[in-house]
């Protein structure tokens, strides 16, 4: 089943404000193998769109396309920039996209070994985000380092202490530091609870939910946990097979799912 | 000078359609219409599974309407919140529909007077301002204040309720949906639910209630409206 259950207006334009962000038909093909495909959508500056499905769907291959990792086969995505507007990332030269990516860009990992470079500090880690945008005066950085550590309710005693040395929690908290001290204008989560315990799940997701809402920012929060896409996101965009099947307002979304598959989601949750 | 309708059911008609049990249909109501000006409160009546609550839930722009619409005023004119985008139903949700349910949905760790002055922050309102607010209502509602620094996950149900009460009331909503607000509450936090509710309507608030305890609906209703009058032909 591969039709699109669209809702009458979640394809029209975003009226007069400027999307943040606008993908159109937008496919990956690994070889004879479909990613992800004809998948459009535009979201607004503080919006949080969680897209769930099993795994294999294609959330992670829209995901690393939209955030510029993997070149799509065709269509388009275009980001409203802080320094070049609304333009399609992959028309930007290489070094302009990466600086657009350190900029107005964060990207969450699962696994928080992917996300942190394990052989410098964790103070280091949180810092070194303002150091790629060119920022050298170290006591600054060092408070704005601390300002976030507390932020996200890590120790500040051990803010030089090496990542591994920190849980597995903990790692997660300094990532989300490390992709939040630079303001950026979009974060990208995959799993971002993944592979935590539910008390640290929680905790983690709690915070997550007071930042974003503190600092309005707009994010894509990947996630197959429909407790965490209820929890965090506005709007939800369900895959299967590399299609989006389903997109709406998430409470209407997991209260009253259209789709076939959406249904079989919503009520394979197991009830507590 | 005729007064606008702060919600306007038009039509609407909702059937379930479940895909994973064989494609069966289910037909809840059809072609069904209301209006609710400001300061009515209308009571849904009708018996059990007369689908009060879906009628209710796709007024929130929870349930998506098979056909028909929904408007509810919002900033002085009438939006089609089952056809509005995302963004939009939520514009109007944090300002202008407030839903109390049965049940608080309880997030870890926010404590009780966060819970209650978060739809103040959303809408701009000073914290400090905010932290009265809602401090007087947690006491009218006769919440201990032992319990305001403390999650409401390990209260009993009545706190629970009196909690999410305090959450939706404490906004002056000019629409509000009530689903059994005083399911779980005794005699004396009847009444004073009672009053807040009264109190909204004379303020000139719309609402649309469930209510199954008899005194209480007596006590706000200004009319009753049968939702099985629509039900849809089986």
């Amino acid at each position: 089943m591969t039709e699109v259950l669209d809702r009458p207006t979640s394809s029209q334009s975003v009226g007069a404000v400027e999307p943040l962000l606008r993908v159109s038909n937008l496919t990956k093909n690994y070889g004879h193998v479909a990613g992800c495909l004809d998948i459009s959508f535009e979201m607004r500056p503080g919006e949080v769109l969680g897209i769930v499905g099993e795994s294999g769907s294609g959330k992670t291959t829209l995901l690393n396309c939209i955030s510029g990792k993997l070149a799509p086969t065709s269509g388009s995505i275009a980001f409203n920039s802080r320094r070049h507007g609304l333009v399609d990332i992959y028309d930007l030269s290489e070094p302009d996209r990466r600086r657009m990516q350190r900029e107005d860009w964060g990207f969450v990992h699962q696994n928080p070994r992917d996300g942190l470079r394990m052989r410098v500090s964790g103070g280091a880690n949180v810092a070194e985000p303002l150091m790629n945008l060119g920022r050298r005066h170290y006591g600054d950085m060092r408070q704005a380092t601390m300002d976030w550590l507390s932020r996200v309710e890590l120790d500040l005693g051990r803010v030089d202490d090496k990542p591994r040395n920190f849980s597995g929690g903990m790692q997660q908290r300094i990532q989300i530091a490390r992709n939040l001290i630079h303001n950026p204008r979009l974060v990208f989560m995959d799993e971002p609870t993944g592979g935590l315990d539910v008390s640290v799940q929680a905790r983690l997701l709690d915070l997550l939910r007071e930042l974003v809402r503190d600092l309005g920012l707009a994010a894509i929060i990947v996630t197959h946990d429909m407790a965490v896409a209820r929890l965090m996101a506005d709007r939800l965009m369900v895959m299967k097979g590399g299609h989006v099947v389903e997109t709406g307002l998430a409470d209407q979304v997991l209260d009253d799912p259209q789709h076939p598959y959406t249904q079989l989601l919503v009520s394979s949750v197991l009830q507590i | 000078m005729t007064q606008e309708a702060a919600i306007r059911v038009d039509d609407l008609s909702k059937i379930f359609t479940l895909h994973n049990q064989g494609a069966t249909s289910i037909g809840v109501f059809e072609a069904l219409k209301l209006e609710v000006m400001p300061g009515e409160c209308v009571v849904l009546a009708g018996e059990s599974g007369v689908g009060k609550s879906t009628l209710m839930r796709t007024i929130y722009g929870n349930y998506l309407p098979s056909s028909g619409g929904v408007f509810v005023l919002h900033d002085g004119s009438p939006v089609d919140i089952t056809k509005a985008p995302p963004h939009q139903v939520l514009e109007i949700r944090r300002r202008t529909l407030g839903y109390v349910s049965q049940f608080l949905r309880v997030i870890p760790r926010v404590s009780t007077l966060d819970l209650v002055i978060e739809p103040l922050l959303e809408n701009g309102v000073e914290l400090e301002e905010a932290r009265e607010r809602a401090i007087t209502l947690l006491q009218a509602l006769r919440l201990p204040e032992a319990h305001w620094d403390l999650p409401p996950s390990t209260f009993s149900g009545g706190e629970q309720q009196r909690v999410n009460i305090a959450r939706s009331f404490i906004r002056e909503y000019p629409v509000l949906l009530l689903d059994e607000p005083t399911a779980s509450l005794d005699a004396a936090n009847r009444a004073i639910v009672v009053e807040l509710i009264n109190a909204a309507l004379a303020k000139g608030a719309a609402m649309v209630g469930i209510f199954h305890d008899h005194d209480v609906r007596d006590a706000v209703a200004t009319r009753l409206f049968n939702v099985s009058e629509y039900k849809a032909a089986a």
